[in-house]
C-alpha cells in the first residue's frame, strides 16, 4: 500500500470542474471525472442512476450537475457481454465519421463500442459491443481521437435516449458495472463516468468495488452461481437501486433443505450463512469472528487436490465460501479486512512447507488475529475509555454495540459513578438487550428513543458511540442511527467518542451513506410487532406508489466526532490515514 | 543497560513529580526517554561506547531544544510583515525570540501585550519590548475583544500540545482565540517540539489541575470561592497554523507525529 501513496491529486486537473456550467452536452463528460477525483479510492462509486427520470443523476453531494436532457441523461455504457441492441437514432447534431471506435480500457478488460454510421440513420442503428482481449485492444488504442471519442460517446447517449423512449427496457449495462466478484485481484478502479483514458497507475491496489446490482447482466451472472436462490424485492426506492434487495422470509427454509446437498460448502461455513442470513449472528465483531472459525475449520478439513498448489486452490475456496457468505449477507467492512488478511497470509505461504505445516500455520495465524486485533484490541480501548469516565457523569450510547459495552461495565467494576443513557431506534431495538445487560450489572441506566434524542442531550456529558468501521477521511460509519445522535451531541457541545478496533480502518473514502449501504427488510418497517392496532400499512406493500426503505448503515462525518479511541491509542478522526498507513504495512492486512 | 534505563526512568520520574503540573517538562521527559532509548546503541556489546553513544543523544536532544527557538523565530519572519499589529498573551521565550528576530531584521510592527493576571507576565514581556525598541500597548485582560478589530494576529506560546492538535496555554490564552476565530485573525502558536505530549482533554476540565493562588489585592471573604486555575485547553479548531522546529504545521499534523514517534 506504501508504494501507491501518489495518487491523492487529481491526474488530469484541467478536466476537474466543480459547479454549475452550462455547457454543450459533450462537455458533461467532464463532470462524472469529478467523482474521480472525490472518490478515486471509494470501491463504490457514487451511483449515475439511468432508469429514473426524475432522480437524474444522483451525483456526489459538491457537485452540481450539467443541465440535461429531458430524457435520462446516461452514462457511457459500459458492457462486457456481446449484444446486439438495434436503436433508433436522432438526427446528429453534429457530422461524423462513419464508424467510430471507442475504447476504453477497464480493470483490464477491454471494451469495444461501436457505432454504426449515420448514413444508416433511416432506421436503426446496431450498437454492438465486444468484450476484446487486452492485448488485442492495446494495438487499436492509437485508432480513436480524443474528439472521435467524444462524438462516440454523444451518440451513444442519445441512442440510449431513444432506446428508453421506445421500449423502456432496462438498460442493459446501466450506470456501470463493477468488476465481477470472483475476479480476484484485479483492482478496477472505480466507475469511470467519464470518457477519458483510463489511468492506470491509479488502479493498482484499490480496493475491489461491491458488486453494482443495477447491472442486469452482473446479476444475471451472479445469479447463475448462486447458491441460494433469491428473488429481488419488488417496489424498490430508486436512489439505491445499486443495492441488493431480496424478498425474506423465502431462503431460509430453502437453504435448510440443501444442508445435505452442499459439495463444495463447507458445513461451517454453510452453518454461519444461515447464522446471517437469520440474523442470529450480529455486530462487526461477531461476525468477523464466526467467519473467521469456519475458515478455520474449513482449512483444517481441506486437502489440496492432485496437480495444484495449497495456496491456489485454497484461495479460491476460500473465494467461494466468501461470495456464498455474500449471498447470505453482504460483508462488512471488518470482514472484509480480515478475508484480506487471510489472502495474504495464505499468498505468503512459504512454497517448502507441507500441507499440514501449512494448515497449522494459518490456523495459528487466524487464532492470532482474533486475539490481537479484536480481543486484545478490545482491552486496550477498554482501558484508554475509562480514563474519559470521571464520577458524576451521564453517558449516553446508541444501539448496541459491543466495545462500548465492555467499557462500561469495566468503568462500572472500578467503581466509578455514572449513569448511562441508552437510546434505541426501530426496526432492530438493538438497545433492549444492552440495556438488560447494563441493568444486570446494577448500572443506573435511562432508556430512550431516538425520537427524544434532542430532549435527553442537555443534559448528557459524554456520548460513546460503536463503529461498524472508520473510513480514511474520518467519516464513521454505523448503523443507522448514528449520524443523528453525533450530530444532536455536537450541537449541545457534548463531546462524542467513538470506539472502534484498528482493524476496522478502512482507506475508502465515502462522502454520503447513499453510496454504499446495506438494505435491509422492508416489511419490518411496516410492521410493529404484537401491535397489530396500528398495523395500517399492512398489506399495502404491493401498492406501486409506496416504497419501503430500510437502511442498516449511515456515515457520520468526521466533524462531529471528538474522538475516536482504537487499540493504537485516542486519535483524532483525521489520523485515521496515517493510522491505515503507518500500521497496514507492518501487520500485513493489506 | 537495562539497569541504566531504570536510573533515567527514576530520574525522570522525580524531575516530573518536582513540579507535576507542568506539561513541558512531562512531555519532555519523555520524549527525551524515548529519543534516547531507541537507539541501537542499546545493543552495543561494549557498555562504555553504549554509555557515550546515549549521552551523545543526550546532548544533541538538548542541541536541539536550544536551537528549536531559533529555528521557530526564523520559520516565523514570512507572517510578520511590514505595519502589522501582533497581540501576546503571557510570556513565552519562544514569541519573544520571534519578535526579537523580526525588531533585528528591521520590520515595523507594534505589539499588543495583555497584562497576563494573576502572574503579571504581561508586564515583563512589555519591559522586554521595550528594550528592543519596539511599540507596546499595554491592555488588561478584558479588553482584548475590545482592541482584536486593530490586530492582524494573534501570537501564543504553549505549555503543551496535545494530541488532537489544540494547545494548553496560560489561562485567558482560549478567550483570545475564540475573539480572533470570530473576528477572523489568524492565530498563530509557537512551541518547540518536545512539548507535543499524548494527552487529549475533551474540555476544559478533563485535565489535570494546575491551581495558582491568586492575590486579589484586599482580602476576600471566606464564602467566596475563586477560580484558581493557572492554564486553560484550546481546541484544535481555534487555531490556524503551530510554528514548530519540525516546520510550520497545521493542527491536525501532531496527532501524525506523536504517532510516528510514540508508536
Amino acid at each position: 500500500m506504501d508504494s501507491r501513496r501518489a495518487p491523492r491529486t487529481v491526474s488530469d486537473p484541467k478536466v476537474r470542474k466543480v459547479g454549475f456550467f452550462t455547457a454543450p452536452p459533450d462537455r458533461s463528460l467532464s463532470s462524472p471525472p469529478d467523482h474521480r477525483v472525490f472518490s478515486f479510492l471509494t470501491s463504490p462509486p457514487p451511483v449515475v442512476d439511468n432508469s429514473s427520470p426524475s432522480a437524474g443523476n444522483s451525483l456526489s453531494p459538491v457537485m452540481i450537475p450539467p443541465p440535461r436532457h429531458s430524457s435520462a441523461n446516461l452514462s457511457p455504457l459500459r458492457r462486457d457481454s456481446a449484444e446486439y441492441f438495434p436503436l433508433l437514432l436522432p438526427p446528429p447534431p453534429q457530422p461524423r465519421s462513419p464508424i467510430m471506435w471507442r475504447r476504453r480500457r477497464w480493470g483490464g478488460v477491454l471494451l469495444l463500442l461501436r457505432v454504426a454510421c449515420r448514413e444508416e440513420k433511416g432506421g436503426g442503428v446496431a450498437v454492438e459491443m465486444q468484450n476484446d482481449q487486452s492485448t488485442r485492444s492495446k494495438s487499436l488504442k492509437e485508432k480513436t481521437t480524443k474528439a472521435e471519442r467524444r462524438a462516440l460517446q454523444e451518440a451513444q447517449r442519445a441512442a440510449k435516449a431513444a432506446a428508453k423512449a421506445e421500449g423502456g427496457t432496462t438498460p442493459a449495462a446501466a450506470s456501470g458495472a463493477a468488476a465481477s466478484n470472483d475476479s480476484a485481484t484485479v483492482a478496477a478502479s472505480e466507475k469511470k463516468g467519464g470518457d477519458r483514458p483510463p489511468e492506470k497507475d491509479r488502479k493498482k491496489e484499490v480496493p475491489q468495488p461491491r458488486m453494482q446490482y443495477d447491472d442486469k447482466s452482473r446479476v444475471e451472472k451472479a445469479k447463475r452461481r448462486a447458491v441460494v436462490k433469491q428473488t429481488e424485492a419488488r417496489n424498490r426506492v430508486e436512489l439505491f437501486r445499486h443495492l441488493p434487495q431480496y424478498e425474506r422470509g423465502t431462503q431460509l427454509p430453502e437453504l435448510e433443505s440443501k444442508l445435505f446437498e452442499l459439495d463444495p460448502m463447507h458445513p461451517a461455513v454453510y452453518k454461519v450463512g444461515l447464522q446471517y442470513l437469520s440474523g442470529d449472528i450480529c455486530g462487526g465483531n461477531a461476525r468477523c469472528i464466526a467467519m473467521l472459525q469456519a475458515f478455520q475449520e474449513a482449512i483444517k478439513d481441506y486437502s489440496t487436490p492432485p496437480e495444484k498448489t495449497l495456496a491456489r486452490d485454497l484461495t479460491a475456496k476460500i473465494g467461494s465460501y466468501v461470495s456464498f457468505l455474500i449471498e447470505c449477507r453482504p460483508l462488512s467492512i471488518s470482514m472484509g479486512n480480515a478475508i484480506r488478511f487471510l489472502k495474504n497470509r495464505i499468498a505468503k505461504l512459504p512454497l517448502s512447507l507441507s500441507e499440514m505445516e501449512a494448515k497449522t500455520n494459518l490456523h495459528s495465524d487466524i487464532d492470532r488475529f482474533i486475539n490481537e486485533k479484536i480481543i486484545l484490541a478490545d482491552k486496550v480501548i477498554v482501558k484508554h475509555a475509562v480514563t474519559k469516565i470521571s464520577d458524576g457523569d451521564v453517558l449516553l450510547t446508541y444501539g448496541s454495540s459491543s466495545a462500548v459495552e465492555m467499557v462500561l461495565l469495566h468503568a462500572h467494576e472500578l467503581g466509578k459513578q455514572f449513569r448511562v443513557v441508552v437510546v434505541d431506534s426501530r426496526p432492530k431495538l438493538e438497545g433492549q438487550l444492552l440495556l438488560r445487560r447494563l441493568v444486570g450489572k446494577g448500572i443506573n441506566c435511562t432508556y430512550t428513543h431516538i425520537n427524544a434524542i434532542s430532549y435527553i442531550m442537555h443534559e448528557v456529558t459524554r456520548v460513546f458511540l460503536g463503529a461498524s468501521s472508520v473510513l480514511s477521511n474520518g467519516t464513521v460509519y454505523s448503523r443507522v442511527g448514528t449520524a443523528c445522535v453525533a450530530m444532536v451531541a455536537h450541537s449541545f457541545h457534548v463531546p462524542v467518542l467513538v470506539c472502534c478496533e484498528a482493524y476496522k480502518f478502512h482507506e475508502r473514502v465515502q462522502l454520503d451513506s447513499i453510496c454504499s449501504n446495506e438494505l435491509g427488510d422492508p416489511d419490518v418497517i411496516s410492521k410493529v410487532r404484537g401491535r397489530e392496532d396500528i398495523n395500517f400499512l399492512d398489506g399495502s406493500s404491493n401498492s406501486a406508489i409506496l416504497q419501503l426503505l430500510n437502511l442498516i448503515y449511515d456515515a457520520t462525518p468526521s466533524d462531529y466526532v471528538s474522538m475516536i479511541i482504537t487499540d493504537y491509542g485516542m486519535v483524532p478522526p483525521t489520523s485515521v490515514p496515517v493510522i491505515v498507513r503507518e500500521y497496514r504495512r507492518e501487520h500485513l492486512l493489506i | 543497560m537495562m539497569e541504566l534505563e531504570i536510573e533515567l526512568k527514576k530520574a525522570s520520574d522525580s524531575l516530573k513529580l518536582w513540579d507535576a503540573t507542568s506539561i513541558s517538562l512531562t512531555a519532555g521527559c519523555d520524549l527525551f526517554m524515548r529519543y534516547v532509548t531507541r537507539t541501537s546503541a542499546l545493543e552495543y556489546e561494549d557498555f562504555n561506547s553504549a554509555k557515550s553513544r546515549l549521552i551523545e543523544r543526550a546532548e544533541k536532544f538538548g542541541e536541539i531544544s536550544c536551537k528549536a527557538r531559533r529555528i521557530i523565530a526564523m520559520l516565523s519572519q514570512d507572517f510578520i510583515f511590514d505595519g502589522c499589529t501582533i497581540m501576546v498573551h503571557g510570556f513565552s521565550r519562544v514569541v519573544l525570540e520571534v519578535l526579537k528576530t523580526a525588531a533585528q531584521s528591521k520590520k515595523l510592527f507594534r505589539v499588543f501585550c495583555t497584562e497576563g493576571r494573576p502572574d503579571r507576565t504581561g508586564l515583563r514581556l512589555s519591559n522586554e519590548l521595550a528594550k528592543l525598541d519596539v511599540p507596546v500597548k499595554l491592555l488588561i485582560d478584558s479588553a482584548v475583544a475590545y482592541t482584536m478589530d486593530d490586530v492582524d494576529m494573534v501570537f501564543v506560546g504553549a505549555d503543551g500540545v496535545v494530541e488532537s492538535g489544540g494547545i494548553i496555554n496560560m489561562m485567558g490564552t482560549y478567550q483570545m482565540a475564540l475573539v480572533a476565530h470570530s473576528m477572523n485573525k489568524p492565530v498563530y502558536v509557537a512551541a518547540e517540539s518536545y512539548k507535543f505530549a499524548r494527552l487529549y482533554p475533551l474540555d476544559q476540565k478533563d485535565m489535570a489541575p494546575a491551581l495558582r493562588p491568586i492575590d486579589f489585592g484586599v482580602p476576600i471573604p471566606s464564602k467566596v470561592e475563586v477560580e484558581t486555575s493557572a492554564r486553560d485547553y484550546t481546541p484544535p479548531q481555534y487555531l490556524t497554523l503551530l510554528f514548530t522546529d519540525l516546520g510550520v504545521l497545521t493542527p491536525s499534523v501532531v496527532s501524525d507525529e506523536l504517532i510516528q514517534l510514540y508508536l
